[in-house]
């Protein structure tokens, strides 16, 4: 190791092994807690399927009582939707998000840390309520006034709504952190356009969270006050408005399944190329597309809402917004179709998933398509028809990408290669089991079987392709089971990947494997899209470029460049924060002042209050900045 | 131009490797059979809505099919076909084909078919929003937790959980809740239709023949929502309208000792809360009106049939059958229980 690379590690790595637990803001640190923690929530709330798919095996069973089926029903989705996919897909933005752009960190790290901590704490928030039989039970989409006080007595409700207003914070803060990260922190010289695909589709889904959430927040705010203040917003009887939950859930509802969808599609982008050899065909379209589908996802929510007796000429218009949405998502299809075409195509094992995810995807766009037929919305919307369909566009838009992800960019995390035989199990046993799962689901919706039962008759010919799909999900559980298996195999035992085993463009395959604190020794200066594939793609920055307004980057100190937000010309550089407890001290606090919410204690919740006044105080105190070594300028 | 040179060197046995496209085959033409004589299927439709419904859903079933199969075979072959050249070299992108094909197959076709959708949708909803201005019988639905209140103003007719209807004619629905939301569907003859607090929603509906068609609550309510069915039976006229006479019928005193006994036994217990009869003193509005309970085919709309001995089951204990419901256990003796029966089931 370098003198100079002694110094980065130095001064990026945690001091003390506590730091490193609690104070770390590596983003690549905090990538991997968020990819851990949403892992270990699919597999509680895949855990939760389990248990309902054994409930729907057969008609007329005991193993779930009704209260319990619902409860878990509410937590899969809730935790599928909160939890896992949305969290995701933020590990993976935190992680490759700077090293994709050639930066050494996020924007605000400690921010980054802070909305890990918030996730986490509102994660343990929610399931808490499963430790005093006080789990939620309306439905993720809890629609009022079933979910108010009066009908639902109990916590778990209260439980749902703060969980998600406090994990709103966490997914607000992460979002505004991908804006500026993107915005600001790109290599010199990555212009706006040479930015690869998948910070397109993070960007996109940032600026839908940002505005996505704040429905959602304010509707859960008003549902609480209703439940703890004894307020009347849902409550018809006393003026308030039913259907307003509806509107501001779906006003949030809509555009999120576009931020689950996007980012999937985002690492379908960059594994496509890789693997065709070739870079994607339409770059501007494909990012376009991106922007497109954020922008129309916030005006079809109400296709969610066509039996609540709407007008006519309402339900129309959002009919026509609907089918709109159609022409960014055939973009992307046929571009990814043409950069297979004109390519080489290499059937690696992410390329593999991302067919499997071509293959469901489609079928849920498809059957995604028919619900702006208004009459047949009517007819198959809360059945098993309309699960199939949002399945088949989640799981074939989001855990098919994830797996591609996983299997493309995990030897960049871990420095090991996957088996190639257990990859393949995990592969076919996903893909036949979750089609044997979803794809019965499509025939009992049509015949007639509604959704969130927790039982049901014989007689309706539903009970076979129940056990279809109970069979189909147990195979579906040893596919991820399989995948445990592969990733604690490869990681003691894989080959060494190489710091770029896929021979791939762009530049987070420019450096080791795993990564060193730091990412970049010295700042990389962009000159193509795919740089690494360009004879003349990028430069090392050992001359600093002059900025302007202070001294030159000194690459041996804890600084980066921030650079223009379109031409990403070099603008500043930025000393960057040092590892700080004060996230996890803030989000603990937060999670002592929603707990006293919760259980309406408000004294107590005022000193919570003040704690977080304090904690937010000793965040911003002002730090003297340590003095620069000797002989570290360069 | 790479493309022709490759066409040629198409690979028969790539293509012809197993997948998985064969057992979709199979399943797609169970649900072609599926559907055929169950009572709440959208593809065994029974009524003029559920019939364009259910077409428009074969049209769409029809485009979709034929789109899966070309994107997924283009996606397949891309992918399985032979190549040439070395396969770690970088085609270059070509940034004027490509914007060509992406602009064409990916805006212009798919924008004209969504065009045309378009006009199919409208064309479809001018055909369901077609109602008759003249319908044969007004019915009122009213949900509860967990049961259906019906209601025919024009007759006087107070009942639950089964809807008769004449049928071949429109018959007008309007819908409302006592509690929270439902979502009233019987998928043999229409989509659906929510019952929202403070809201009173519209459907018409029509059964080409007589028959029994079942229904379902469609939208979460709780923890019976399992259990929130009903029927629609749809009569020929004179069927329909002996129905009718005898749902008007108020339930003469009975004469019978045991009768009267256990019509004591109805009015001197807890049943009355909640129960309403006819020509008695019970008009408790919280449970379903049973001054014809004899005359309809289930309990606890839709959990059980409605038998003597699921009837004296229910009375003791429904929260076996239906946890969770409101009706509390019944504390009678075996001789009351009786006399209690044999009345309720006098109520034809």
């Amino acid at each position: 190791m370098t003198v100079a690379a002694e110094r980065l590690e130095r001064s990026w790595e945690s001091p003390t092994v506590l730091a490193r637990v609690l104070a770390t803001v590596d983003h690549k640190a905090i990538g991997i807690r968020y990819l851990v923690t949403s892992f270990c929530f699919f597999v509680i709330a895949g855990t939760l399927a389990l248990f309902m798919r054994l409930q729907l095996a057969g008609a007329n069973q005991d193993i779930l009582s009704s209260e319990t089926y619902n409860q878990f029903f509410t937590m899969h989705g809730t935790t599928m939707i909160f939890l896992v996919a949305t969290p995701m897909l933020s590990g993976f933005g935190n992680y490759f998000i700077p090293l994709l752009l050639g930066a050494r960190d996020m924007a605000f790290p400690r921010l980054n840390a802070f909305s890990y901590w918030v996730f986490l704490s509102a994660g343990i928030f929610l399931y808490s309520s499963f430790l005093f039989g006080l789990a939620p039970q309306g439905g993720w989409f809890a629609y009022t006034p079933l979910t108010e006080e009066q009908f639902l007595p109990d916590k778990g409700l209260t439980f749902w709504a703060l969980g998600l207003i406090f994990l709103g914070i966490s997914t607000t803060a992460g979002a505004i952190n991908f804006i500026v990260t993107i915005f600001k922190l790109r290599a010199p010289g990555m212009s706006l356009d040479r930015m690869p695909i998948f910070c397109w589709a993070v960007l996109a889904t940032s600026a839908m969270i940002v505005l996505a959430i704040p429905p959602l927040t304010g509707a859960s705010v008003m549902l609480t006050t209703d439940r703890v203040l004894d307020t009347h917003f849902f409550d018809a009887g006393l003026g308030g408005n039913v259907l307003l939950w509806q509107h501001l859930f779906w006003i949030f509802g809509h555009p999120d399944v576009y931020i689950i969808f996007l980012p999937g599609a985002g690492i379908v982008s960059e594994v496509i190329p890789t693997f065709s050899r070739r870079p994607i065909a339409g770059y501007y379209y494909v990012a376009l597309a991106s922007v497109l589908t954020a922008i129309i996802a916030f005006g079809v929510w109400v296709h969610h809402m066509f039996a609540t007796g709407l007008p006519q000429v309402s339900m129309g218009f959002f009919a026509i917004a609907s089918i709109g949405v159609v022409i960014p998502s055939s973009i992307q299809i046929f571009a990814w179709l043409r950069t297979l075409w004109t390519g080489r195509p290499q059937l690696k094992l992410p390329l593999l998933f991302v067919l499997g995810f071509l293959f469901t995807f489609i079928i849920g766009g498809l059957t995604g398509v028919m619900f702006p037929m208004i009459g047949f919305d009517q007819q198959v919307t809360d059945t098993y028809f309309v699960v199939a369909h949002f399945h088949y566009t989640l799981i074939g838009g989001a855990i098919f990408p994830i797996f591609a992800g996983f299997y493309y960019w995990l030897p960049k995390m871990t420095g090991k290669l996957m088996n190639r035989a257990l990859g393949h199990a995990n592969f076919w046993l996903l893909f036949i089991g979750f089609n044997l799962t979803f794809f019965p689901m499509h025939i009992v919706g049509l015949m007639g079987m509604p959704r969130r039962n927790y039982t049901y008759d014989e007689g309706f010919g539903w009970a076979i392709y129940n056990l279809l799909s109970t069979i189909g999900a147990f195979i579906l559980a040893l596919s991820i089971a399989v995948f445990i298996l592969n990733l604690l195999y490869s990681r003691a035992n894989g080959e060494d990947a190489g710091p770029d085993p896929w021979r791939a463009g762009t530049l987070e395959w420019s450096i080791s494997s795993p990564p060193p604190a730091y990412n970049f020794r010295v700042t990389p200066i962009v000159r193509e899209r795919d740089p690494l594939w360009m004879p003349d793609g990028f430069d090392w920055a050992d001359d600093a470029p002059e900025t302007g307004r202070r001294r030159p980057v000194d690459p041996l100190q804890h600084e980066l460049i921030a650079t223009s937000v379109l031409d990403g010309n070099p603008d500043s550089v930025d000393e960057m924060p040092h590892d700080s407890y004060w996230p996890v001290i803030l989000a603990l606090v937060l999670l002592g002042l929603f707990y006293s919410l919760l259980t309406e204690q408000f004294w107590l919740a005022g000193l919570a209050g003040a704690a977080v006044m304090v904690a937010i105080g000793g965040w911003l105190w002002p730090e003297q900045l340590a003095a620069p070594e000797e002989g570290e300028s360069a | 131009m790479e493309d022709s040179e490759r066409t040629p060197g198409f690979n028969i046995r790539s293509f012809l490797r197993p997948r998985p496209l064969p057992i979709l085959g199979a399943l797609l033409a169970s649900l072609v059979l599926a559907g055929c004589g169950d009572r709440q299927s959208a593809l065994d439709p029974q009524g003029p809505a559920a019939s364009t419904i259910a077409l428009s859903w074969w049209i769409m079933l029809s485009i979709a099919a034929i789109t899966f199969s070309i994107v997924m075979g283009l996606v397949l072959w891309a992918v399985f076909r032979r190549q040439t050249g070395d396969p770690d070299e970088i085609s270059p992108a070509q940034p004027d084909e490509d914007s060509r094909f992406i602009l064409t197959w990916g805006t212009v076709v798919p924008g004209l078919v969504l065009i045309l959708f378009a006009g199919f949708i409208i064309y479809t909803e001018v055909a369901l929003a077609d109602d008759d201005d003249n319908p044969a019988e007004r019915i009122e639905i009213i949900g509860h937790q967990w049961w259906w209140e019906v209601r025919y103003p024009d007759r006087d007719i107070i009942t639950a959980n089964e809807i008769h209807i004449p049928a071949g004619e429109p018959v007008d629905i309007t819908v409302t809740t006592a509690d929270v939301i439902h979502s009233f569907w019987v998928p043999q003859l229409h989509g659906k239709i929510d019952l929202i607090p403070g809201i009173t929603n519209e459907i018409q509906l029509e059964a080409d023949d007589p028959g029994t068609y079942r229904g379902q609550c469609a939208e979460y309510c709780g923890l019976q929502h399992a259990h929130m069915a009903f029927t629609v039976v749809a009569d020929d006229s004179d069927d329909y309208a002996a129905w009718v006479d005898q749902q008007q019928q108020v339930p003469a005193n009975p004469e019978d000792q045991d009768l009267i006994a256990g019509r004591q036994v109805f009015l001197g217990s807890a049943c009355v809360y909640c129960h309403r009869i006819a020509g008695t003193n019970a008009s408790g509005e919280i449970g379903p009106d049973l001054t014809h309970i004899a005359s309809r085919e289930t309990l606890g709309a839709g959990t059980i049939e409605n038998s003597r001995g699921n009837l004296a089951a229910w009375i003791i204990d429904s929260q076996h059958f239906k946890p969770g419901n409101k009706m509390p256990p019944m504390d009678l003796s075996g001789p009351e229980l009786q006399q209690l029966i044999d009345y309720l089931e006098s109520l034809e």
